[in-house]
Order: C-alpha cells, then sequence, then structure tokens
C-alpha cells in the first residue's frame, strides 16, 4: 500500500471511530450500519450506483479515446487549413465547462437534432456519455499529439521511402511506437472522467452521486452519506491508479528492453 | 550521352522563409550513374536529394525521376517506389525486428505475402552480410550493422535509384568500411546512385562525377579524377584542402 493510501485510511478510521464514539448526536452512522436491516439496504442502494459509473466512465473513455485520435491526426499536418479545425475543436471544448455543456447536450442537442431531421431522443445516460466524452476527447487528442510528435521525424520519413501510405505509416510505424507514451497518462485520464461522470446526477443518471443524493433527502444524514460516496470514489480512483503504476512500469521496462 | 536520363532537376529553387537554401539547381542523371554530392555543411546536400524523393517540396523549377514528375497528382508515390534512400540516422524501426524491418515494405506496400517478404529480405540481408542478425531488434546491433540493415530495407523495394545522405556520418570509425564496402557493391552492380558523403576514397573509388555544392548552389561538376587533380573553383579547391587534411 503506497503512502497516501494508508493516510487515507487512517482519516477515514479515525472520523468512523470519533462518530461512532460521539454521544452528542451529531453523528448518526446508523444510516449506513451494516449491522441492522435499515443500514444493509441504505448501503446496497448507495453501492448500487458503482456498476453505472463505471459504465459510464469506461464507454465516455473509449469514446474520448477514438474522437481524440481522430481530431489528434489532422492537427499534425503539414497544411495549415487542415490544422485548423482540429486546433479550434481542441481550444473551443477544453473551454466550455462540464456542467453547461452537459445541460446543453441533454437539453439543447435532441431539439438541434430535431430540426435537422433526426428526431432523436438522448437520456440521462447517453446524455453524460457524449458530454463526457466529448470534454475529455480535447485532452486525449493532446496526449496523442504529445506521444506522436515525440516520435522522431526520420521514423515517417522512413517509412514513406519503402512505400508505405500515411496510414500504414501511423498503424505499423508511428503509433505502435507512441503508444508507450500515450498509454499511461491516457489511463490517469481516466480517473478525471470517474470524476466527472458524477455531474451526470444533475441530469437524473443513476450513479453513485445521484444515490447518495436521493439518500439523503429521505435519511437527512448528508454527512454520513457523502463521508460513504467519497469512500467509494476513492476506491474506484485507488484501483484504477494501481492499475496506471503497473501500466507505467510494464511501459517503462519495455522501453529499456 | 545515349543512356537513359533517370533523374532530371532543373532550376530548382528552395527557400525555408527567408533563407535560401537551393538557387537555380540543374541536374541530370543517366541511368547507371553514381554521382558522389559533397560541400560544406549547411550548403543545401541534404535538401537537394532530399527534393527527388519528395521528403521536401521546392518553390519552382522542375525534377522528373523516371520519367514522372513529382508535382503530377500520385507523382510523389510514383517516385518514391522506385526511389529507396538510406539516412545518417539510419531510421530504423525500433519496435520491429530486423527481418520485420524489411518486410514491412514489400508485404504493405507490394502486398507480398510473409513467406516471400521474408525470402526477399533473407536474400538482401545475406548481401550486406549480417543474415544471422534477422530476429534481433535493431538496438541490439552496431551502427555498422544497423545501416547495412537500411540499405537492405531500401534495396527490398527494388528500387532503380537509391540516395544516400551522409550514411556513414554518423559511424564509429572502425564501421565505416563495412558500409562502403556494400555501397561499392552496389555500384559495381550498375545501381544508379546520388550519394551525398566526404568519404573521398569512396568518391574517387565509385563515383562517375562528382558534385560540388556551396551555399545552395552547384559550384562544380566533374570526373573524380579531373576534380581532385585540379579543382576549377577556389572554394572547391580550399573545401577539398580541409576535408583531406584528415
Ligand atoms: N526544415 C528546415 N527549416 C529551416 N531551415 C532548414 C531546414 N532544413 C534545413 N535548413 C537549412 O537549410 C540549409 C541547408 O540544409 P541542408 O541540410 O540541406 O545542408 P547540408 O548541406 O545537408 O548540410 P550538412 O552537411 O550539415 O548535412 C541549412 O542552413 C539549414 O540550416
Ligand atoms: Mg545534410
Amino acid at each position: 500500500m503506497t503512502r497516501t493510501t494508508k493516510l487515507w485510511l487512517a482519516l477515514f478510521g479515525v472520523l468512523f471511530v470519533a462518530g461512532c464514539s460521539g454521544t452528542s448526536g451529531a453523528w448518526g452512522w446508523y444510516v449506513i450500519d451494516p449491522s441492522t436491516a435499515q443500514g444493509q439496504s441504505n448501503i446496497r442502494f448507495l453501492v448500487g450506483g458503482f456498476w453505472a459509473t463505471i459504465l459510464l466512465s469506461l464507454i465516455a473513455a473509449a469514446l474520448s479515446m477514438m474522437i481524440g485520435l481522430l481530431v489528434a491526426l489532422p492537427g499534425m499536418s503539414s497544411n495549415r487549413w487542415v490544422r485548423l479545425p482540429s486546433r479550434i475543436y481542441i481550444e473551443f471544448i477544453r473551454s466550455i465547462p462540464l456542467l453547461p455543456m452537459l445541460f446543453w447536450v441533454f437539453y439543447g442537442l435532441p431539439v438541434v437534432m430535431r430540426s435537422l431531421g433526426f428526431p432523436i431522443t438522448i437520456d440521462a445516460f447517453w446524455g453524460a456519455i457524449i458530454t463526457l466524452a466529448i470534454s475529455d476527447s480535447a485532452f486525449t487528442a493532446e496526449i496523442y499529439r504529445a506521444g506522436i510528435q515525440s516520435i522522431p521525424k526520420g521514423q515517417t520519413e522512413a517509412a514513406r521511402t519503402v512505400g508505405l501510405t500515411y496510414s500504414q505509416t501511423m498503424r505499423y510505424v508511428i503509433l505502435p511506437q507512441a503508444i508507450r507514451r500515450i498509454l499511461p497518462p491516457l489511463a490517469n485520464q481516466f480517473i478525471y472522467i470517474v470524476k466527472m461522470s458524477a455531474f451526470a446526477s444533475v441530469i437524473g443518471m443513476q450513479e453513485l452521486t445521484r444515490r447518495a443524493n436521493e439518500l439523503v433527502v429521505t435519511e437527512y444524514r448528508p454527512l454520513e452519506i457523502y463521508s460513504l460516496l467519497i469512500l467509494e470514489y476513492l476506491v474506484l480512483v485507488l484501483i484504477i491508479s494501481f492499475f496506471v503504476r503497473w501500466l507505467e512500469r510494464k511501459m517503462g521496462s519495455d522501453e529499456s528492453r | 550521352m545515349s543512356a537513359e536520363r533517370v533523374i532530371e532537376i532543373s532550376s530548382l529553387n528552395k527557400s525555408f522563409g527567408d533563407f535560401r537554401v537551393l538557387t537555380n539547381v540543374d541536374l541530370s542523371v543517366s541511368l547507371g550513374e553514381r554521382i558522389v554530392i559533397c560541400g560544406p555543411s549547411g550548403s543545401g546536400k541534404s535538401t537537394l536529394i532530399r527534393c527527388v524523393n519528395g521528403l521536401e517540396q521546392f518553390d519552382s523549377g522542375h525534377i522528373l525521376v523516371d520519367g514522372i514528375s513529382l508535382e503530377e497528382p500520385g507523382g510523389v508515390d510514383r517516385v518514391r517506389s522506385e526511389v529507396g534512400m538510406v539516412f545518417q540516422q539510419f531510421n530504423l524501426f525500433p519496435h520491429l525486428s530486423v527481418l520485420d524491418n524489411l518486410t514491412l515494405g514489400p508485404m504493405k506496400a507490394r502486398g507480398l505475402s510473409r513467406t516471400d517478404a521474408e525470402a526477399l529480405a533473407m536474400e538482401y540481408l545475406e548481401r550486406v552480410r549480417i543474415p544471422e542478425q534477422a530476429r534481433k531488434r535493431p538496438r541490439e546491433l552496431s551502427g555498422g550493422q544497423q545501416q547495412r540493415v537500411a540499405i537492405a530495407r531500401s534495396l527490398c523495394m527494388k528500387p532503380k535509384i537509391m540516395l544516400f545522405d551522409e550514411p556513414t556520418s554518423a559511424l564509429d570509425p572502425e564501421m565505416i568500411s563495412e558500409v562502403l564496402d556494400v555501397m561499392v557493391e552496389l555500384a559495381q552492380e550498375g545501381m544508379t546512385m546520388l550519394v551525398v558523403t566526404h568519404e573521398m576514397g569512396f568518391a574517387r573509388k565509385v563515383a562517375d562525377r562528382m558534385v560540388f555544392m556551396d551555399g545552395g548552389e552547384i559550384v562544380e561538376t566533374g570526373t573524380p579524377s579531373a576534380v581532385f587533380e585540379a579543382p576549377k573553383s577556389e572554394r572547391f579547391r580550399a573545401f577539398l584542402d580541409k576535408i583531406l587534411q584528415h
């Protein structure tokens, strides 16, 4: 266990002990007390949001990786008119806060689509995914760009002189080399998506944060419930960052092979 | 000369921003001819040969390679399929084995099967005398071996013309000759070659014509024997004095 993990666990331990032993009534851990039937059912309700949060984040991350690549590639063209749309996309998307974008996608996009002759409905789940994916894609695009540009120009030149096309050069020569510089920051970016997925709660998506909010409304125990909520994100993020470390080590050792 | 002209460069001009790199360069190369280009650093030698296979674009003038114009649509790709290039820094693909470095082009660009491509690759690895290194990664090889792999990689595409940009400049002195030997053999087999190098021994041995560049212009051309005996221009004489001292 890393030092930060221990520190966090210690902090929660102290809070928990303080809460349970307190006599003032300021704490009410009973809402999530696993030894009572009500506590158990509350915990099950809260933890039940894990699946939605994870699914939401995974799909959004996968889409963001695809969009990011499609934005990054023209962004590295030697032709400025090919580069321009990519730059505009990145600067534009990067400067929109997530919440307004979420509202725009959820409430506005269906209207736009309908007026264009595509009558679609966007539910909370897909609204959140589209928003997270687009918002994150500006960052993944920059990660791809940095990774690809770290490969010496001579690699492209050599590939082109042995007859490979642009896309073959990317696929067989550049991306396989860039991937070890791209994957660790991409995995890191996944942590960002997981945390930002909490915003999906405001459009009614039943993920971790939404469920906590709903329970707070019926139980009036925000402190205890939000503490557990934070703990849930903590566990999720810690698992991912262990994975990122592992990936970084693996990629690093590949490099020195 | 009745020999077929395979490269025709006429009134070529190129600038990087305000900086003039090539000024009115004319050069034509016949089939099977070996040309050695030399000149001080920054004189435009690399830029000139990189224009021949479209790695650099030029501002005005014309280049015809085997009758194909670089400016016509798809011209660059067609030219590249006939022109091989060897770089100072080798530019091998570090994530692929030596064998895969050689088979990538034939398989992806020419559509050969893996079996055929590997047979072809082994044939050329034997020609550059390192078939036993086929399964290794480039970084496990010495500089001289890497450059020979790079030459074999180009030859696998069966080019009509080979460009060399200071192929031995990044090598330790004891490895230079193993690379030059391979190039001499290639010359003897009749390959058309444009070689940027300061290896005057090599030039004397294989060059049909020496081209001296300075300040983005071709200052002087001539056979090696004529040029080494009595360079016409003062600049070429000074340049030769400087490099032959070493
Ligand atoms: N991409 C570029 N952008 C700007 N200037 C460049 C670029 N490439 C080359 N130059 C400049 O053009 C000039 C000619 O370069 P070039 O590489 O053709 O010279 P060279 O004769 O090959 O020199 P060297 O012996 O050092 O390899 C140099 O002054 C160089 O600084
Ligand atoms: Mg050069």
